[in-house]
């Protein structure tokens, strides 16, 4: 997985981001600026929760291991969550991430936290597009690969074998 | 079962969209990865999945090929989950082992390289593969619904709502802050396009929820706390001492009469304090309940303690009135709620450059509605603080509105209540009238006729903004009632100075001061200006995220009558749609403990932010009650061992998505 973040020479650096994005706020206000037809950069990918309190700081940590340069985080601003506080649970686990992160040597920068709400499509473009470009002048992030338990290159699921057929249009 | 669903057999679906998401993503080559992904049996392409023979395929494909997994690749789950997984059910597939993956507003519509929208579509579809294979059967838990509603805000659009629940033989709780209810539209005159008199039209509708029976009408009260969810909310409405009996008060008026403020004094807000009115009063003849109300900031008694009380005299033997009377809490069950809390006009003193609160004779158009009302302070005469009759009137456009210091948003009502103003005041006083404009707007029915109808009317229309506003100078004294105006005339292209007696603003309409609150309160979002946010724009204009909350009127945004009145039926239908119904379904996203696993640590008890998680002493362990659960996942992500998991949002599925997002491109 070390190849797929390193950039080949030449090649400009285009990270991978893993966004996990509230339903109610910063998921919506992403459909909004899709709407819209915002265009921003496509480094970005996005995992929804119901909330940003559902955010495991491990879930984090497993986007970096399996090879992102950074997560973004979205939640509703402070007072607005749909769940009354998740969002500032959230806060309080990124903070302290952010803080153990640096810890082992990875920028804290990698980790961002922003409160977007379900009318602020241009935020979320604007947010995206920085962290983006802080991301590249981070540069890959480059972490020994760590074995998987059960030492499998991709997964423990099988291949049925996908047959051809399904081609219509 | 079990097995076979052990066993995944995915299906894959990628969305053309038209050329939404063909235009930009290469979709044979999407559905051609998909295929040489874990678990899926099929991966097939097609113009219009949510299209009738799109969800036909999906049904088709699930008995054909036995696929026990169904991914979409397509737009929103916020759009289209439904669909896709009623298709499933249809088919016989449990709907929730269906998954979105959001290839059009994340991936289509937002970004130009096509090749990157490539990799970032197979990422999400990778992604949404991987999740899917991880999938349980769940079942929908179904709620009951109260059969009672909740509308908050008694102007038009909440008296609405309430006479059309009411009338569908539905109880209503109808909560209104003023001592009546009525809104803005009773402070009115005329109402565009048409000249209906405002009163002779919304009056007979106040009256209505007087005698409904269905309705119970709360007003000089503030709901103050909502707790529950749709189908069963618990409301707290605070109601104010009026320290006049509704139920014994006849409404005889006598009291104001024989109050011991021989005159009016203090102003009156009902009539943008022009008028004048008692510390015991009503805010307008035609106010519902007809029952004065006592101000305790400005009534002797309640202040002082002092007072002859010809009052209490006055209403004798009724003994209606009681000094004593305090404020009280009532609370309500319902299962559903009607917001309609209204706008409020923009206040134009901070633009300092039209003298408002500076000169006498600068208005809002809010205070003219006032002036030419019959009801109002002057008794529908046009007249200047002086008693005096203009004879020239300037009426100032997009005050507030269309402003990127103010308000960006046009709201939408300003050009057609200017032209009817202008139409008025030209009517009763003869006067020259100006109408200041940047584009006037009329797009409604009769509306451009009613546009014709005013300039045939000889009434004078100059596109451009006033730039700066000064008393008129008169032998090198400056009188502050006559005001210069200077107007940048841009159809002459020159600069205008235009002499007037009065100035109307046509002031924007706002989110009011407290909607953020009320927000909170209902659990709704608001869109950037502070209105509060629909879910749809277009095709869920009345609901909102929170199921059990509708928006009537103004307070999604600017709106007119028509339009609110219109808004507050649909709200009223989608009430009803829930409680004639009886029950709803709700996501089965809730949390449950995983008995073996939790260690009784009781860390997640006091995050649930609806006190859903008990601990049970005698097994030492954590217990949701997932009645009360609204499946945030906090408690999830903070259990230590893991014993806290979320249905559709499992450690393993949001792992699994992870994984299936980066493992591939």
């Amino acid at each position: 997985m070390s190849d797929a973040t390193s950039s080949p020479s030449g090649e400009p650096f285009e990270p991978r981001i893993v966004a996990f994005f509230c339903n109610w706020c910063t998921y919506t206000a992403s459909d909004l600026a899709g709407t819209s037809r915002m265009k921003y950069a496509a480094n970005v990918r996005v995992i929804r929760l119901m909330c940003s309190g559902r955010l495991d700081p491990q879930f984090v940590v497993a986007a970096l291991r399996r090879g992102a340069d950074g997560v973004l985080v979205g939640g509703c601003h402070p007072g607005d969550c749909h769940y009354q506080e998740g969002n500032y649970k959230c806060l309080r686990r990124m903070e302290l991430l952010r803080r153990m992160v640096g810890q082992m040597g990875i920028e804290p920068e990698r980790l961002r936290l922003e409160w977007i709400s379900a009318s602020e499509g241009e935020k979320l473009r604007d947010v995206v597009n920085a962290m983006v470009a802080q991301v590249k002048a981070l540069g890959p992030l480059k972490l020994e690969p760590i074995p998987r338990p059960n030492g499998d290159e991709e997964s423990d699921l099988q291949l049925v074998g996908a047959s051809d057929e399904g081609v219509l249009a | 079962m079990m097995s076979e669903e052990n066993q995944p057999r995915i299906g894959v679906y990628v969305c053309h969209c038209g050329s939404n998401i063909a235009g930009v993503i290469d979709v044979g080559e999407l559905a051609a990865f998909a295929r040489g992904l874990p678990g899926v049996v099929l991966a097939r392409h097609y113009k219009y999945m949510c299209s009738d023979p799109g969800q036909e395929l999906v049904k088709q494909d699930i008995a054909q090929h036995r696929l026990n997994r169904i991914v979409v690749a397509a737009c929103s789950p916020l759009l289209h989950e439904k669909t896709f997984r009623r298709a499933a059910e249809d088919a016989g597939l449990n709907p929730f082992l269906v998954q979105m993956a959001n290839i059009r507003e994340h991936v289509a519509w937002v970004t130009e390289d096509k090749k990157l929208a490539d990799a970032k579509a197979k990422a999400q579809l990778a992604a949404a593969v991987r999740r899917v294979a991880g999938h349980e059967s769940l079942q929908r838990k179904s709620v009951p619904i109260t059969a009672r509603v909740l509308v908050v805000g008694g102007g038009i659009a909440g008296i609405q709502a309430a006479l059309t629940l009411a009338d569908a033989g539905k109880e209503v709780i109808l909560v209104e802050r003023e001592p009546t209810i009525g809104g803005h539209m009773a402070m009115f005159d005329k109402t565009f396009p048409t000249l209906d008199c405002a009163a002779c039209i919304l009056t007979p509708k106040m009256t209505a929820v007087k005698e409904q029976p269905k309705i119970k009408l709360l007003t000089y009260s503030e709901v103050e706390a909502v707790e529950g969810s749709v189908g069963s909310y618990h409301v707290k409405v605070h109601r104010r001492a009026r320290y006049v009996k509704e139920d014994l008060c006849v409404g005889c008026m006598q009291c104001i009469e024989e109050c011991v403020f021989k005159s009016a004094k203090i102003p009156n807000a009902f009539d943008q304090g022009l008028g004048m009115r008692k510390p015991i009063y009503i805010p307008f003849p035609q106010a519902v309940p007809p029952i004065p109300v006592i101000d305790r900031e400005t009534c002797l008694k309640l202040k002082t303690g002092k007072c002859k009380q010809t009052c209490l005299e006055a209403c004798g033997e009724r003994g209606a009135l009681d000094f004593e009377q305090k404020d009280w809490m009532e609370e309500y069950d319902v299962g559903v709620i009607v917001v309609a809390t209204g706008f409020q006009a923009f206040d134009p003193t901070p633009m300092t450059y039209y003298g408002y609160g500076r000169y006498p004779n600068v208005y809002t158009s809010l205070e003219v509605e006032r002036l030419l009302n019959a009801a109002g302070p002057t008794e529908g005469k046009v007249l200047l603080r002086d008693g005096s009759t203009p004879k020239t009137v300037g009426i100032v456009h997009c005050i507030g509105s269309r402003d990127r210091n103010y308000h960006p948003y046009c709201s939408r009502v300003c050009c057609m209540y200017s032209l009817k103003l202008a139409h008025l005041i030209h009517e009763k006083t003869g006067a020259e009238t100006y109408n200041f404009y940047i584009d006037i707007r009329a797009p409604g029915k009769a509306f451009e006729e009613f546009y014709e109808r005013t300039q045939k009317e000889g009434l004078n229309f100059v596109r451009g903004r006033v730039g700066d506003v000064e008393p008129v100078e008169q032998n090198g004294n400056q009188d502050p009632r006559r005001l210069m105006l200077r107007v940048d005339d841009t159809l002459e292209g020159k600069i205008r100075m235009i002499p007037v007696d009065m100035l109307v603003l046509s002031v924007a309409l706002e989110p009011r001061d407290g909607a953020a609150e009320v927000r909170r309160m209902f659990n709704m979002s608001c869109s950037s200006e502070g209105f509060f946010l629909e879910k749809h724009p277009k095709l869920a204009p009345v609901n909102t995220a929170n199921d059990g909350v509708l928006l009537a009127g103004a307070c999604q945004g600017p709106k007119d009558i028509p339009d609110t009145v219109a808004q507050a039926d649909a709200a009223a239908a989608q009430a009803l749609v829930l409680v004639d119904r009886g029950e709803i379904d709700l996501e089965p996203n809730t949390a449950w403990i995983d008995e073996e696993v939790c260690s009784g640590c009781k860390t997640c008890i006091p995050l649930c932010p609806y006190k859903a998680i008990r601990r049970d002493e005698t097994k030492g362990i954590a217990v949701i009650d997932e009645a009360l659960c609204k499946g945030c996942g906090t408690c999830v992500a903070s259990c230590p061992s893991g014993a806290a998991q979320q249905h559709l949002f499992t450690d393993d599925q949001v792992y699994d998505e992870i994984e299936g997002i980066m493992a591939y491109v």
